[in-house]
């Protein structure tokens, strides 16, 4: 008989084993991952001080890594908050340490990503990462660390303090990593133009290996308003979150427990619920079995009387910026925007945006132009496999006058707490019910609002091109009918003219 | 021969079309002047207003009226051409100066309303025919294709440079061109007392190799396949001021069946014009029941000849006796036979002993 052997494994060794879940697949898609992930942080660095972000990013040629790969040195820079000396090794050497474990909506999740990004590079060069960071603080941090994978724990190879004259404040993170810049550049160049779209209040710069150097500007420094932080929700709660809130809870009764833990629970919700799921308000939840949590997860989803989750943990862009950004980015002919109420799927909150754009510097090419982001991040990969693919396939645009030959792009903003992302690759969004009518819901409103401005136009149109016509015709039948008549003087045709003017003339 | 009254009817008829489009134009001045789109009515020339009027033994149009109104965005510019063209005939009238439809529709483009084809130009003129009630040819607008006339006639011409001078159609053994000066001519004397139209040029050679026009005192005409509008005004006029009978001869098949009918009773497509068609003239040959009894050499009747009987059958204009037993015989031999099929017999055949007989028969 074999003998099988356990073993526990660590976060960043799980991680590296299995990189592919992250979005590391090929040389390609890995450094457009690092360039993505470390450009977030740097978003929701600046965005939780509400200060326009100013981002910097520098890729060079190091070397020659195989055939297929190259060696670059990634350096991005920010203005965000800054990392606190003491949390700098763990915040970039330690997998599934970091600061987002609250609930609002943000652009990462796990703080995963950006040490994904240096734990690739890690095992692919075998090179530390180095990190500068100041939050505006006298001083400025220089960490140069690598990441023991097994213990999943910083390496702290050197640490430099040096006098922040200037009273900088931001991140810079350098490492080296493997990468095929050359194919994965039309995605990078896109990610940033749409980020560009979905931040407009952001400068971004990018400097490619080529010394290529490509500048986002912003055109305002209106921000949306950040997300408040706020308490899990009873429909989207699982055993795991209520073991973990009983375990730090100070209440001692069930009574204070639902009370303060849960988004919007108040005292007579509180009391109702308890009722309705035969618990006494003063069980102590410590006390609680194992099966009597299992029971309370169940209850908490099959009770009716929650009021859906209110949207201040969310910060949608806002139809204003994003007008703004798709004016910046696409200089459309026309653009409509539409920002739905808020709407929850399982106990999570969410918000769509939805704009579509036409003509001007939008090209023709036979279907629509489809731009998606989730919590600001454009989403460039499987687009055939995401929900706001499927509501647009399955839309029926001649009700609205649109073809998929008209110069148009649409572009579609899913905001949530928890965005239902169908895979950690985090590219394509699930098709959940709630969420797919929302879409369409939202698609629909600017659908309409292109069409008006299409019939508007055509009128438009039609009445100039009606003009021009009897203009070019009526002077005619003047000059013969009066050569034919054998008269001396034209008639005075300016009072039909007048009159085409006017009221058009019959279409009959 | 009484000339004074031929040599009025054609200034008068001149006359008479010239204040026809100058009233047309007054009309669309005065309607501009008083500040409305400008209109006209004319009769519809949809099938539906096409019925043959047994009376005059040819197509009129019905009562339906369209108008064609300068309001409509997309009456406009054919408003506007039909403006054009009526100026254009009258300038052509007046100066009595022709032209062909060819150069109407590229006269237009010096005015910047060009035509998009020669069917969209023609279709104008017509338009104009209709409601001027005249025919192209009266204002001085003649197609391209032009057949001949042979025989003892002396016309005097009325086209400028040649008023007054006198022509005998016997002067040129091809035959005279009945071309726009032809057709403005007043007729002066003729020793003929028949009109022999043949369809085919060869057979019309060889009528006058073979001195037909002396041997049976006739005017030969050569319609040149279906025959020109002015060809068959030519014929009525010799039909009506002459007082002359009227033969047609033509291939024996539906087509050249047809040939004859248009120059008796007119065709569909000129239902607004009147005096075109000659309605006394006869159909002489080559009929089916010659093909039988001359014994003559055939080809056999293709699909196409035999769906083009089945609608000549059915044509108001193809009721009489003489014509549907035509049509029945043609459709129980399935066979049909050229003019030239009679060389068989010999060349002057046709001449000494088909002829004289048919004259015979259709007198």
């Amino acid at each position: 008989m074999a003998q099988t052997t356990f073993e526990e494994i660590s976060a960043s060794d799980f991680f590296y084993r299995n990189r592919d879940i992250a979005g590391f697949t090929s040389p390609s898609r890995a450094i457009f991952a690092a360039i993505r992930e470390l450009v977030e942080n740097s978003l929701d660095a600046a965005e939780s001080l509400k200060i326009p972000p100013d981002i910097y990013v520098r890729l060079s040629y190091e070397g020659e890594a195989s055939k297929e790969a190259q060696i670059y040195r990634l350096r991005v820079e920010d203005n965000g908050i800054g990392v606190p000396p003491r949390h700098i090794p763990s915040a970039f050497g330690q997998v599934l340490f970091g600061s987002k474990y609250k609930l609002k909506q943000q652009r990462g999740t796990f703080g995963l990503g950006g040490k994904m990004a240096i734990l690739y590079g890690q095992i692919t060069t075998h090179q530390p990462a180095c990190i500068f960071s100041s939050t505006g603080i006298a001083k400025i941090y220089m960490y140069k660390l690598m990441i023991d994978i097994q213990r999943n724990r910083p390496l702290i190879l050197d640490r430099k303090v040096l006098i922040n004259k200037e009273q900088w404040r931001g991140t810079i993170v350098e490492f080296c990593l493997e990468g095929d810049y050359f194919r994965a550049m039309p995605k990078i160049l896109e990610y940033f133009k749409q980020t560009a779209m979905m931040n407009p209040y952001a400068n971004l710069t990018f400097v490619d290996p080529k010394g290529r150097f490509y500048k986002f500007t912003r055109i305002t420094k209106e921000m949306p308003e950040p997300p408040k932080e706020t308490k899990p929700h009873p429909y989207g709660v699982d055993v795991e979150l209520i073991q973990r809130l009983i375990q730090i809870t100070p209440y001692k009764n069930m009574f204070e427990f639902l009370r303060h833990h849960f988004h919007r629970v108040g005292e007579t919700t509180a009391n109702k619920f308890l009722e309705f799921s035969n618990l006494s308000p003063s069980r102590n939840p410590k006390k609680l079995s194992h099966e009597e949590i299992v029971r309370l997860m169940h209850m908490l989803k099959k009770f009716r009387e929650f009021l859906p989750p209110d949207a201040s943990c969310l910060s949608p862009l806002g139809e204003d910026l994003l007008k703004a950004g798709i004016v910046k980015e696409l200089k459309p002919e026309f653009v409509a925007v539409h920002q739905r109420k808020p709407a929850t799927y399982a106990g999570h909150p969410f918000i769509i945006e939805g704009g579509i754009a036409y003509g001007g510097e939008i090209p023709k090419q036979g279907s629509f132009l489809i731009y998606r982001f989730a919590n600001r991040i454009p989403l460039l990969y499987d687009e055939a496999s995401d929900v706001s693919v499927k509501v647009i396939d399955s839309m029926n645009w001649r009700r609205y006058k649109i073809t998929p030959d008209m110069p148009i792009a649409i572009l579609v903003h899913v905001c949530s707490t928890k965005v239902p992302y169908k895979t950690v690759g985090k590219e394509f969004i699930a098709d959940r019910p709630e969420v797919r009518r929302e879409i369409a819901n939202g698609l629909r409103e600017v659908a309409r609002q292109l069409q008006h401005f299409l019939t508007r136009r055509e009128h438009v149109d039609r009445d100039r091109k009606r003009l021009g016509v009897f203009s070019k015709y009526l002077p005619k039948i003047a000059q013969f009918s009066t050569k034919l008549a054998g008269r001396e003087k034209l008639p005075d045709i300016e009072k039909l003219l007048r009159s085409v003017r006017k009221f058009g003339a019959e279409e009959t | 021969m009484e000339q004074k009254k031929h040599k009025s009817s054609i200034i008068e008829r001149k006359k008479e079309v010239l204040s026809g489009l100058e009233n047309l134009g007054v009309k669309i001045y005065d309607q501009l002047d008083s500040g409305y789109f400008p209109s006209v009515d004319m009769p519809s020339r949809s099938i539906e207003n096409i019925n043959y009027d047994p009376q005059l033994r040819q197509f009129i149009l019905g009562d339906r009226k369209v108008r064609r109104s300068a309001r409509n965005i997309r009456h406009v510019k054919p408003f506007t051409q039909l403006t054009w063209a009526a100026e254009f005939s009258h300038e052509l009238t007046s100066q009595r100066k022709t032209s062909t439809l060819r150069d109407v529709y590229y006269s237009a483009q010096a005015y910047e309303m060009t035509f998009k084809d020669q069917q969209e130009s023609n279709n104008i003129v017509t338009d104009l025919e209709t409601v001027l009630g005249f025919s192209r040819e009266d204002f001085n607008i003649f197609p391209e294709e032009r057949s001949a006339v042979f025989g003892d006639l002396t016309i005097e011409y009325t086209v400028p440079g040649y008023e007054g001078k006198t022509l005998n159609l016997t002067s040129h053994p091809d035959g005279v061109l009945i071309g726009p000066a032809l057709t403005s001519s007043e007729f002066v004397k003729t020793t003929a007392d028949k009109v022999i139209a043949i369809e085919k040029g060869g057979l019309f050679t060889r009528f006058i190799e073979e001195n037909v026009h002396k041997k049976y005192n006739a005017i030969l005409v050569l319609t040149a396949g279906q025959a020109p509008r002015a060809t068959r005004h030519f014929v009525r006029r010799l039909n009506g001021e002459l007082n002359l009978p009227v033969y047609i001869f033509t291939d024996g098949d539906p087509w050249g069946m047809h040939i004859a009918m248009v120059i008796i009773s007119g065709s569909a497509n000129a239902a607004h014009l009147r005096e075109l068609n000659t309605p006394d003239a006869k159909w002489s040959g080559v009929w089916a029941t010659d093909i039988v009894n001359y014994k003559l050499p055939t080809d056999p009747l293709d699909e196409v000849d035999m769906k083009r009987l089945g609608e000549l059958q059915r044509d108001p204009r193809y009721k009489d006796p003489l014509w549907q037993r035509e049509i029945k015989t043609f459709m129980k031999i399935r066979k049909k036979a050229e003019q030239e099929a009679f060389s068989r017999y010999g060349l002057t055949y046709i001449v000494d002993e088909y002829l004289p007989a048919k004259l015979e028969e259709t007198k």
